[in-house]
């Protein structure tokens, strides 16, 4: 399979302190890393396209890490997860689905094995679309007051020819959480889910 | 009575948010080392929102302490030296109740002291842009070398976007600065060895 070409790398951290409510003692962190990379089935249909997923994988491992370095450099303060690509307008949303393995690996990998399922979304954009990355915690789905998204994008990307993939990490809940659910101190931590 | 400056003389931030681009690649050629760049913002309440202030100090005082603080995120975002940065540039998007002038008084009298200092010197005027708009109205930083406004290879620009920012009372105040100039910088002009660092433009 292809080599993977990267052109550009992005990365954005947010520091929360409130939104309107109480200060929060410890401000809630969330962090995207973006990668904005060649894709090698741009312009017609190829059928065999799944061993790109191993093309990828170092790629995610490397951007799982610079995310753990963004957030303060330890995976035991990470809480909550998501990802997602944006497919130029030469490919296919299938060429997303690439990433489901190698960055949701990546990411329980450079974690620790997380147990819940790496919350995901995908679409074809052109360049400067944004993409609302869904974002669940990471040892149990169900955890309410970590049901968060954050918005992505890179104003020259993606051409027609490339994809932008997207891992996100947070370090805690929603900065005002109080519509209860379960807690992640409730959480048994078996299937994923709860 | 309270004058408004000794009122809101420390912004009341709501978040801050840091953005690092990196290229690695143009038109499919390798740049090596790659290109970077790097902006903080902050989310700010805007204290004159919603009424006509004459006296707008107490931002003056908000844009000094902002020009330091966004000045030392986007430079430890990068993980260079202050020395070593080499363009800078500064922007703000006012809320929908506030005013351009609101703007101004951040950007101009007090914000570029902190700026340059944190970079080392400094000389040239730090290029701005400002605007009023809705939440993830997109901010288009303008970028000068830092020492020689004339400097062709590094004028550019970054965009930034907060999606929830800034609401109708808020203000985004940003900074962003570079380690290079554009990717394949190749129109000629002043170049970087030819910097005299006087007067700010050469």
């Amino acid at each position: 399979m292809p080599e993977v070409k990267i052109r550009k790398k992005v990365t954005i951290v947010e520091e929360i302190f409130h939104e309107g409510g109480p200060v929060a003692t410890a401000p809630l962190r969330r962090a995207a890393v973006l990668a904005v990379i060649h894709n090698p089935f741009a312009g017609s249909y190829v059928a065999e396209i799944s061993g790109f997923m191993d093309d990828l994988t170092p790629l995610g491992l490397a951007m799982a890490k610079s995310l753990v370095a963004a957030l303060g450099n330890d995976p035991q303060l990470i809480q909550g997860y998501g990802k997602g690509a944006i497919v130029g307008s030469a490919g296919e949303l299938e060429h997303g689905a690439l990433w489901h393995v190698p960055g949701g690996y990546a990411m329980r990998e450079v974690l620790g094995g997380a147990k819940a399922i790496v919350a995901s979304t995908k679409k074809v954009g052109s360049p400067g679309t944004r993409l609302d990355v869904p974002i669940t915690h990471i040892n149990a789905s169900y955890v309410r007051s970590h049901f968060d998204a954050m918005e992505i994008g890179i104003t020259d990307a993606p051409r027609a020819d490339e994809i932008l993939l997207a891992l996100v990490m947070t370090t805690g809940a929603r900065i005002h959480e109080r519509v209860g659910g379960l807690k992640a101190s409730e959480i048994k931590g078996q299937d994923g889910l709860r | 009575m309270t004058t408004s400056s000794e009122a809101s003389a420390k912004a009341k931030i709501r978040k801050i948010v840091t953005f690092v681009e990196e290229t690695h690649t143009e038109m499919d050629r390798a740049i090596v080392p790659p290109t970077r760049r790097a902006a903080a913002a902050a989310v700010i309440e805007n204290p004159f929102a919603g009424k006509y202030v004459d006296d707008l100090s107490a931002l003056m005082d908000i844009g000094e302490e902002l020009g330091g603080l966004l000045t030392a995120r986007a430079v430890a975002a990068l993980g260079i030296p202050g020395r070593a940065v080499e363009s800078y540039g500064k922007a703000a998007a006012v809320g929908e109740n506030g005013e351009l002038e609101h703007a101004a008084a951040i950007l101009h009298p007090k914000l570029g002291t902190p700026v340059r200092k944190a970079v080392e010197k400094g000389a040239a005027l730090i290029p701005s842009s400002k605007k009023r708009g809705g939440m993830g109205v997109a901010i288009d930083i303008p970028l000068g070398h830092k020492d020689a406004a004339f400097v062709r290879s590094h004028f550019d620009g970054m965009e930034i976007r907060i999606p929830d920012a800034p609401r109708a009372n808020e203000i985004v105040v940003a900074i962003a600065i570079t380690d290079s100039g554009r990717p394949l910088a190749r129109v000629g002009g002043l170049t970087t060895d030819q910097i005299k660092g006087e007067d700010g433009l050469r």
